[in-house]
């Protein structure tokens, strides 16, 4: 029984490495572009959550819209005042400029809300679901649920619509999809707006699970890097698995080699994964 | 030449000063020189420290009948001395152990201080007390606790607060009372984070249980910036110790609080070792899930009209904040030091190396929950301790030692069943 509940938690925190990450290999797919900023992306969701949450009141639905829609447009601002400009540099400024933005983002959220660990008041998601004795905590549950819902979506908004056709089209020949009369600045700006938008959303359901400071991004980031890594870079599905796996792997060894063991085994496994298949699980190779 | 006067008129200077200083502070007063970090990372500490330390020469400089049997605080200066005042130099390291190290020298030297106090960050008073050492001067070590202050066959050192072996000895013998009473502890179980700090206090109290022959059931380090801790929890589970031990920080405290919530697991008693579990955030984030939780301080205001309760109102009529443990832990070296110069009788260091040698204050004689101030041959204070509070309500209130409680103990713990 022990294990089975391990089992369900690594699995449950794979599904928030998952909805953290999928942020990053959307823009990955759709730019061949690393955004370094991305772990202060979803630590501005978090705050955002917390200042609605003081400030206006209101359950998750409410915050979690808003975390969102606000690092939507923080992503299209971003897009169109600094990575617009970066991209026609070379490949070293592309990634220190988000490298630069992650700081400013990270020291300016310390100047702004100090260094002191934060967490959300009790929501009315604070519950724990008890099936024949396995417990799931109610905001890691429908964080998983929503990671899941949120690769789905973004996968068939990139494979089904005409939108991800535009997308993925500018991301594959810039110069052929402005001769079919695509605006590809639009375009990559609604690509970076989607990715801090779910960025925003993991925000917003991992701050009801965890207390955070403004260097919440750095412990995160590493992980998120290292699943987008395994899972494929650019594939959203690979991400999903890619963090299912890696949570499972770390529960699984800190229950039975002791907690300090876990990274240690997670990557580990990443390095002969890579070696094996250097693609990632589901990338293009 | 000209470079060469300028030197000349300081040394004529200095000299000067040093005569003067000598002809009006032979008899009554005595130099402690006093090394804190005043400006940088830690600064904060060093100000509060600073501001306690006032208020202690205040105390024993002047007249304060109403503060009980606190030593020297009925008298105006040191009677032994024909009432002499302490006077106070106060000099800032910021932090670093060379520049500590440097200072300790020039108060030595050319301040000539009679005896020397500090220095907060561990580092620094490791160096300072070394100098102290070297010229033969009395160090007396506030509050830093790293073990390997002393322990290095000083025989100028002395610590008044209590170490990491201390505050394990105080957590057994809480458990053997506890016991006494009825309580069941067959086994601990001790949760570490994995740098310096927790490994070290762990080991600390590992170390005492095998003494005191309580089984250890579990000891689990992790790393503290872990971003989840369900493994441990479900350890700690199917482990079913009778009270866990929490040495951590301050995000994965609370992630710990809120995982065990989750996972529904309440050992009969949680015990934090300071740190994490008194950061400003801790309470607001999980006081409705830990109720009962326990943690550490040395100091209590204690009730009104009672000696402490006296000394806060003096601090905090200074600082506008009451006194904090850190501060309230130097204080009290800072008494022990005084009663020790007082009974020297004398400014010689010696004299005042050999009256340290032979401090024994008890109980009631301190401001802080210490059993008393005895110093073994290393230097160390043997009867450091510290007392226990519980978070009850939004609070933490002092629960043990009985004699000095302020409400009753709660236990088990009622985590989130309220």
């Amino acid at each position: 029984m022990l294990l089975i509940q391990v089992i369900v938690g690594g699995l449950l925190l794979g599904a928030i490495y998952a909805l953290f990450s999928s942020g990053l290999t959307l823009i990955w797919g759709m730019m061949n572009f690393i955004n370094f900023a991305h772990g202060e992306f979803v630590m501005l969701g978090m705050y955002v959550s917390l200042l609605v949450v003081v400030w206006l009141g209101g359950g998750p639905a409410a915050f979690g819209f808003t975390a969102a829609f606000a690092l939507f447009v923080l992503g299209v601002v971003v897009y169109l005042s600094l990575i617009r400009f970066v991209l026609r540099g070379p490949m070293l400024s592309q990634i220190l400029s988000t490298f630069g933005l992650a700081l400013l983002l990270r020291y300016t959220a310390f100047w702004i809300f100090s260094a002191n660990f934060v967490s959300l008041p009790q929501t009315s998601l604070s519950g724990t679901i008890n099936i024949a004795g396995v417990l799931m905590p109610v905001p890691q549950l429908v964080a998983g649920v929503i990671a899941v819902m949120l690769t789905f979506g973004l996968h068939l908004l990139l494979t089904k619509t005409t939108v991800g056709s535009q997308l993925l089209a500018v991301s594959e020949d810039r110069g052929a999809a402005m001769l079919m009369g695509i605006k590809p600045d639009r375009m990559q700006a609604l690509a970076w707006g989607l990715s801090a938008g779910a960025a925003g959303i993991a925000g917003a359901l991992m701050a009801i699970a965890y207390p955070w400071s403004p260097s919440v991004g750095e412990t995160f980031g590493l992980t998120a890097f290292v699943v987008v890594a395994l899972g494929g870079f650019g594939s959203v599905p690979g991400a999903l698995f890619a963090g299912l796996i890696i949570g499972l792997i770390q529960g699984l060894s800190a229950f039975w080699f002791g907690p300090i063991y876990k990274d240690i085994v997670v990557y580990a496994l990443f390095v002969a994964l890579l070696w094996l298949r250097p693609q990632g699980l589901m990338g293009k190779a | 030449m000209k470079r060469f006067r300028l030197p000349a008129a300081v040394v004529v200077a200095t000299a000067l000063v040093l005569y003067a200083s000598g002809l009006s502070g032979a008899a009554e007063t005595v130099k402690i020189g006093i090394i804190w970090p005043l400006t940088g990372n830690a600064a904060a500490a060093g100000q509060a420290s600073k501001a306690a330390a006032e208020v202690a020469a205040d105390i024993i400089n002047n007249a304060h009948p109403e503060l009980g049997d606190l030593p020297l605080a009925k008298t105006a200066g040191l009677p032994n001395m024909g009432g002499a005042k302490l006077e106070l130099v106060f000099d800032d390291h910021q932090g670093n152990p060379s520049l500590a190290q440097q200072l300790a020298t020039r108060l030595i030297t050319q301040d000539k201080v009679n005896v020397l106090m500090g220095a907060y960050q561990s580092s620094c008073s490791f160096t300072a007390t070394a100098v102290a050492e070297r010229y033969g001067v009395p160090f007396m070590v506030g509050e830093s606790a790293a073990g390997n202050i002393t322990g290095r066959g000083f025989k100028w050192v002395f610590r008044g607060t209590p170490i990491a072996s201390d505050y394990a000895r105080t957590y057994m013998r809480f458990f053997s009372e506890m016991k006494k009473q009825g309580k069941k502890i067959d086994s601990i179980a001790v949760v570490n984070e994995n740098t310096d700090y927790g490994t070290s206090v762990a080991d600390a109290i590992v170390d005492e249980a095998k003494k005191g022959s309580i089984p250890v059931a579990a000891r689990i380090p992790y790393s503290a910036s872990s971003t989840d801790v369900s493994a441990q929890v479900l350890q700690l589970k199917e482990k079913n110790p009778d009270v866990v031990i929490f040495i951590s920080y301050t995000a994965d405290s609370i992630l710990y609080m809120k995982t065990m919530k989750n996972l529904d697991y309440k050992p009969p008693m949680v015990i934090g070792d300071d740190t994490g579990f008194s950061d400003p955030s801790f309470i607001p984030a999980v006081a409705d899930v830990a109720q009962g939780a326990m943690n550490r301080s040395a100091w209590a205001i204690g009730k009104p009209g009672s000696t402490t309760y006296k000394i806060n109102e003096m601090y905090k009529a200074k600082t506008g904040r009451d006194l904090d443990d850190t501060s309230a832990r130097n204080m009290q070296s800072f008494f022990a030091l005084a009663d020790a110069i007082n009974r020297a009788g004398s400014t010689d260091p010696e004299k005042i190396r050999e009256a340290l040698a032979q401090t024994d204050l008890k109980p009631e004689q301190l401001m802080m929950g210490y059993q008393g101030v005895k110093f073994d041959n290393t230097g160390q204070n043997i009867l450091a301790a510290t007392y226990l509070i519980q978070l009850q309500d939004k609070k933490y209130e002092l629960v043990w030692p009985e004699s000095a409680a302020i409400t009753k103990l709660e236990w088990p713990m009622a985590g989130w069943k309220k």
